[in-house]
Parts: structure tokens; sequence; C-alpha cells
């Protein structure tokens, strides 16, 4: 293993580090917990919106915490989900009184620590509702979408809730506008290399020289399958091609695609696979009407990348397309 | 032969368990990695290094309070879906035995049937779905048994133990169906579940703690 780090299981505290001083404008730690707030939490008069889950992922999820997105995050060790007290004290950061929206990526430790958190903070009177995203179609079939993991699709919904919250919506509402946008979002990835755990030290998964998992999480977990390699437009092709047809995505829709770095590819070849899956749209009539290429949540050096589609409606659109300004995502009116 | 396990010999093999966890934690990120994202042993080393810490700032005051510590540390040092279901089962187990000096056959039966419904609450896991429930469920059915058959702790405890092997063993042929391994469906077969594993050397102190000095 070749890192640049000092003890591994110092990684994410030093990370943090650096990262709280670096932008400490939008961003300060809470004295109680390994929990990341907004410098200005808790927002008056605005629904709270927190996530967490394990490190490994930058720039989430710590870099979309700021106006318009997060409100706070619980920092867990690297891909394990933060333990109950760092949601709980979230919560009660953030809380202005009109509750606490939890989003989680539907991962068992998440679930139940989001849980525990979520006991604790309605026995402080807070109240809290709960998201899941389930993006990942490579994750399980489509008649149990339900134990998909969230991969990247949670960003946008991030970015949803953090809007509607800012719009003044209440919680459910907040909720229902996140929910909607996750059964209206399809992701698949692909990895030509796997990442190593620091503190483990050994890659997560081996590959011949020639090989892809296909069907990759954002953990290094392997994939359905080891699949021979291909040129950016036939792998771009296959993976597009399964996203379209589990929602399925139809002539006439207006969607919103996102290329996604998983940390070990670079930009360009991400835009090599975008031109990809523009060009299949155009031929469907499908309207893209956002686009994001770039790193929005990785797993750390892992080489690969995900296709991303949402199909939009006015609302969505709309939650997508409003301000926002945080350390890794600013969108200016 | 005693027939009661001590807050001191709980105490001495909880301390042991950390040192258990702390050897063999190459080998539970080895299990981990082959279905998992093979951070098992690291995280539950991180963990068992912070427990063996409170355990030295404590006293061996009485069983409640004892598991309780353990039970907030693991609940909140690392996270994990480990340190949610690890933690609520100490701390259940705190809570069956509050203000206890010392545990016989019948107190723990049902400290562990109270841990095994915490984590049924908090996990949603079944048993057969490969997962640390089918050490742990095998274990205390083996204990329940015991009780009825009018069995002595010692030997109770040690087919307690026998039967959290098997079970631990058992989890080699099953198809994972929860929690993030259950992704990758059949290729979890022949590979022994690295929870089940762990929970097999939690049960293990355990059922050795009557043997503590």
């Amino acid at each position: 293993m070749k890192k640049f780090i000092n003890d591994p299981y110092d990684v994410v505290d030093e990370m943090l580090e650096g990262f709280l001083n670096v932008h400490s404008r939008y961003v300060r730690k809470l004295d109680t917990a390994r929990t990341v707030v907004r410098a200005d939490a808790p927002v008056a008069d605005k629904v709270g919106i927190v996530t967490g889950g394990g490190s490994g992922h930058k720039p989430s999820f710590i870099g979309f915490i700021g106006d318009g997105m997060l409100d706070a995050v619980a920092v867990g060790e690297i891909f394990t989900s933060p333990p109950p007290l760092a949601c709980f004290e979230a919560a009660k950061a953030v809380d202005s009184g009109k509750g606490v929206l939890f989003l989680l990526g539907n991962y068992a430790g998440d679930v139940m620590n989001f849980n525990l958190a979520a006991d604790m903070a309605k026995a402080e009177g807070i109240e809290v509702a709960q998201a899941i995203s389930t993006d990942d179609v490579g994750s399980g079939p489509k008649e149990e979408s339900h134990k998909r993991r969230g991969v990247v699709g949670s960003f946008l919904g991030w970015k949803v809730g953090g809007a509607k919250a800012k719009a003044g919506g209440s919680l459910q509402e907040c909720k229902a506008a996140v929910e909607k946008l996750n059964d209206n979002t399809r992701t698949l990835g692909v990895a030509l290399s796997p990442c190593t755990v620091p503190a483990k030290g050994t890659p997560t998964f081996t590959l011949a020289d020639d090989e892809m998992e296909y069907a990759v999480g954002h953990h290094g977990e392997p994939g359905t399958a080891k699949i021979k390699m291909m040129s950016a437009d036939d792998i771009t092709e296959k993976m597009t091609l399964e996203v379209l047809e589990d929602l399925p995505f139809q002539s006439g829709d207006d969607v919103a695609v996102l290329v996604n770095g998983l940390g070990g590819t670079p930009q360009i070849e991400l835009y090599i696979c975008y031109r990809k899956v523009k060009k299949m749209l155009d031929e469907r009539n499908i309207k893209v009407a956002l686009s994001y290429v770039g790193e929005f949540f990785t797993g750390l050096e892992m080489a690969g990348f995900s296709v991303t589609l949402t199909k939009l409606d006015e609302g969505l659109h709309e939650l997508l397309g409003a301000p926002a300004d945080t350390p890794y995502y600013k969108l200016t009116p | 032969m005693t027939d009661t396990i001590s807050t001191i010999q709980m105490k001495s093999a909880l301390e042991e368990l950390c040192d258990t966890i702390e050897k063999e934690k190459e080998y539970l990120s080895e299990l981990d990695g082959a279905i998992g994202d093979g951070d098992h042993g690291v995280n539950m080393a991180k963990c068992f290094r912070e427990v063996k810490k409170k355990l030295a700032e404590i006293p061996a005051d009485d069983m409640g309070s004892l598991f309780k510590s353990v039970g907030m540390v693991v609940l909140n040092s690392v996270g994990g879906a480990m340190g949610a279901l690890y933690g609520t089962f100490f701390l259940r187990m705190s809570q069956e035995s509050v203000d206890k000096q010392e545990l016989n056959l019948d107190d723990m039966v049902h400290n562990l049937q109270a841990a095994e419904k915490g984590i049924l609450d908090i996990g949603q896991a079944k048993l057969g779905d490969k997962t640390l429930l089918d050490t742990l469920s095998p274990a205390i059915r083996s204990l329940e048994k015991s009780e009825k058959g009018g069995r002595l702790l010692p030997e109770a405890l040690a087919a307690f133990g026998q039967a959290a092997k098997e079970g631990m063993e058992s989890t080699t042929d099953m198809l994972a169906k929860t929690g993030r391994a259950s992704r990758l469906g059949e290729r979890t077969i022949g590979h022994q579940d690295p929870g089940a594993t762990s929970c097999y050397f939690i049960l293990r102190s355990i059922a050795s703690s009557i043997k503590a000095q």
C-alpha cells in the first residue's frame, strides 16, 4: 500500500483537521462528537438537513455542507457508519424547531445508527424524519429496489432536500421532495481498479489487467460480475442502457445526467463517457436539462465511474437548479 | 464447582476478549474482504482498544455497570453496523443485570435473551441470513435447553460455546440475505461470515468467564 498518510488509524481525524482549517467559512466541528455542521447552524425557522456515513467518499459528505444543501454531517471512520451519538448531536445542533431530516444511503450500519439517534432525538423533543436513497440499479433487482444501495444519487437528494428546506418547506415536504428525487433516479457504476482501506492495507478486490468490476459499490464492494475491458463508448453504452431500462426513461423525458468519478479516474475520461451518454439520450429524444461531470461521491482511489440519470419534472428541476453555496458545490442564481 | 459467574470473572473475560480481537483482527478483515469491504477486523480492534482502556478505569462493582460501560464504548466509539449491534448487545445485558454481583444460569439465559431481542429489533435480520444471529441464536437456544435440563453452569456454558462455534461455522454455506454482503448473492456462499465470527469470539469469552480467576 502506498498512501500519503501517517498512522492509518488517524486518517479521518487528520483529514478533518485540514478540512476544517480550509473551509472554516462554511463549517465547524462540534465539541461533543465527530460531527461537522454549518458555521451558522442552526439556521432559524428551517428544517435541518442531516446526513452522515463513512469517510472515504470525498467530497461527500462534508464537502456539501452549506447554504441550500446540508446542515450537518456525522463523520464515520473510513467506510464505516458514524455512531449514534454523532448523528444525534448533528440533529441537536441544527434543529430550529422545524424538525430534522436524516438522509441515508441504505447501508445496514447507517440505518441502525441513525435509528438509534432518532430515538435519542425524539426523547429530546426533536421531530425527526428519514429519507433513504436507493439509486444503484446494480445492487439488486427492480422488484427489491428498496434493498438497493444509495450511491451518488444521494448527492442530488441532498441538493433537493436542502433547496426545499431553504425555500421554507416543512419536514414532510422536504422528505417528500427527496423521496421523489430518489424514485426518479438510477445509477450504475464500474471500476477498473479497487481501493485500499488505509487501516486494512490491501485492496478490496483484485482484477486482471483486462478486466473491469461491473456494478461495483462505492466502497469497493465487488460488483455482480467481472467483465472484459471495453472502450469508453462500449462500457458507457452498456451501463446507460441498463439505467434507461430500469426506470424506464422514455422519449420526451427531461433528465439530469451525472457522470461521477469514483476517485481514480481523470476528468478527461469522464467527459468522454458523458459525451456518449448525451449522444444516446439525444438519439432517444430524451432531453438533457442538467448535467454534472466530476467527482461527487468517490471510493478512495478507486478508478471507475458511474452514470446517473434523474427524470425531472418542474419541481425537481427547480430544486436542483436553486442556488447553493458549499465548499464543493456552488450554484449562483 | 461454582454455579455463578462473579463480576470479577466477567471483567477478566472481557479483558481477554479485547486481546482476542486484537490478535484476530487480520483474520476478521480477511473474512470481511471476501464478501464485504474488508474493514471488520480493523474496526473491531479500534473499538475493543477503547473497551480495554475503559475496563482498566472502572471497578468490577456489579454486572449491570460493567456491561453498561462496555456497551456505551462499543456503541459510540467506532460506529458501523457492528457498533450498533454489539453496543445494543451489551446494553441489553446491562439492563437485565442491574446491581447483580454475580450471574447464575437463569440470569445468563435472561440476559442473553434480552440481548438477542435487542439485536433482532434493530438489525432486522433473521436466522439463516448469514449474520451474527446465526452464531448468537443457536448458542442461546443451547443455554435454554441446558437450563431446562438442569445442567450446571460450567457444563451449560461449555455447550453454549460449542453451539456458538457450530453456528458460526454454519454461515459458510449460507447465502447472505441482509447487510452489505447480501448484494453479492451467490458469491457469498463458501465464505464464513465475519460478523458471525466476531460474535463467536464474544460468546466464547463469556463462556470462558467461569474459568477466570
